[in-house]
């Protein structure tokens, strides 16, 4: 198989919001997993505060403060809805379970059931309420809204501004293109495993030809 | 006249009531949508529409006959396919692998079976690549389906679903994943099926539900709370209370 990703340069600054929009296939999922550690890049620099942590291992950059929403949502389906949450808790993280039960009451619903018992959606809720309680410094968002019913993008939208506000960074991929651009403070759009616009909401908007094909407009 | 019909089915798990006393009527050649909070009970009805779980009570009507209790693989036999909301592929296989599958599946004859192992009815697998075509991955009909993106699984899940030439598609977020040009590729290939299909789509974004569906159901806590056309249902006070006021996906 080739490469996925073909010089890819990005940055997060601290407390920033920055979405990554694109066609599926183009690397974005590949790019999270490559900071997360689950793909070890073949060539470039990945660094974290400073040090580099291209090819750490996975369990130690999760230490160091990153935590991921996968696409996949990977929540432990024999678990308990309260056992998949009450294994993640961090003791330095803000976020307990009383804050993420009451920004998905659905959970709170579901607390006995296993997590193979849950609909789409609530497996959707559960990996972000999960990673929330890991009390990260770095959040990785891929499509979180996947699936969500609108009232419930909505919560995750409130979460979202909720950690921008404590000062936490966040990469967010998100095929909702008008939900990431009314979140991120700077969006890269990503074609054939490279940046091919970096901007401001407003001056990806203002671009007519990738409007076109990433927010659905005209066309 | 009703293709498909639902009577007061109801599927309980243990203490849990996933779908609960819902009637539906589903007009042939229409396009009915299901739509609702997460954990409603949407895929729920599907399953219990596929015959992957049988009902608790109630009942379900094809054409008029009931075919309430029929085990999913006969299910599939009577005309009814559907697409999933996690992508059910073939990892391994090829994507006209995949599809043709599902023509073989439900073609009326077994019979050679055995000696044809080297080569393949013609019909079925133009069968599969017209499916293929229909979806927009002609192109990509040899490679192995786990090569491409989760965007073009989605697609070939719904490739599987047409190639079993049913008469009644259940698309279970079909869009899930898609990009905003996937999207609306996806939306026009739906669209292109009204009619010659009867489809019963569940989505969660709103603007292709309400420009493809001609009716729409909603589901909240396993019980249909509203039915109407999709102007009825975005004015409805409950439904916005319930479900609707989130940003436009």
């Amino acid at each position: 198989m080739g490469h996925i990703l073909h010089g890819l340069s990005l940055r997060v600054a601290e407390g920033e919001v920055v979405a990554m929009l694109g066609r599926n296939g183009a690397g974005k999922t590949t790019t999270l997993r490559c900071i997360t550690g689950l793909n070890p890049p073949r060539r470039g620099e990945i660094r974290y505060q400073g040090r580099s942590i291209a090819g750490a291992p996975p369990h130690r950059i999760a230490r160091m403060g990153i935590a991921l929403v996968p696409e996949t949502r990977d929540i432990f389906s024999y678990l308990t809805v309260k056992e998949n949450l009450v294994i993640a808790q961090r003791a330095r993280s803000r976020w307990r379970m009383e804050t993420v039960l009451g920004r998905f009451p659905k959970l709170a619903e579901r607390l006995a059931n296993k997590g193979r018992e849950l609909s789409g959606g609530e497996q959707q809720m559960l990996a972000i309420a999960r990673a929330l309680l890991t009390g990260p410094e770095l959040l990785l968002l891929d499509e979180p809204s996947q699936g969500l019913a609108p009232l419930v993008v909505n919560a995750v939208m409130d979460t979202i501004r909720g950690l921008k506000a404590e000062r936490v960074s966040m990469l967010l991929v998100e095929q909702n293109a008008e939900m990431a651009l009314q979140l991120a403070d700077r969006v890269y759009v990503i074609d054939h495993g490279t940046v091919v616009f970096e901007g401001t909401p407003a001056a990806l908007r203002a671009e007519r030809q990738v409007t076109a094909t990433y927010l659905g407009v005209g066309g | 006249m009703a293709l498909l019909e639902t009577k007061s089915l109801t599927k309980s798990f243990g203490a849990l009531t996933a779908v609960d006393g819902v009637s539906l009527a589903v007009e042939a050649g229409a396009l009915h949508s299901i739509i609702g909070p997460n954990g409603a009970g949407k895929t729920t009805l599907f399953n219990l529409l596929t015959g992957t779980f049988a009902p608790s009570s109630g009942d379900i009507l094809l054409d008029g006959r009931r075919i309430t209790g029929t085990p999913a693989h006969r299910v599939a036999h009577l005309g009814i396919a559907r697409s999933f909301q996690r992508t059910n592929v073939f990892p391994a296989l090829s994507l006209l692998d995949n599809v043709w599958i599902a023509a073989f599946a439900r073609s009326p004859s077994w019979s050679g079976l055995l000696w044809r192992h080297t080569e393949r009815d013609p019909e079925l697998v133009s069968t599969a690549r017209r499916a293929l075509a229909d979806v927009g991955l002609a192109g990509k009909a040899d490679q192995p389906a786990r090569t491409i993106s989760h965007g073009e699984q989605r697609q070939l899940e719904l490739a599987i679903a047409l190639a079993a030439a049913p008469r009644v598609l259940l698309l279970d977020e079909p869009a899930a994943g898609l990009s905003p040009e996937e999207t609306r590729r996806m939306v026009a290939l739906v669209r292109s099926l009204k009619g010659r299909y009867t489809i019963v789509l569940i989505e969660h974004k709103m603007d292709i539900i309400m420009s493809v569906s001609d009716r729409i159901s909603v589901m909240h806590f396993g019980r249909l709370i509203a039915e109407g056309t999709p102007a009825e249902i975005q004015r409805d006070p409950e439904v916005r209370r319930a479900y609707l006021g989130g940003v436009a996906a």
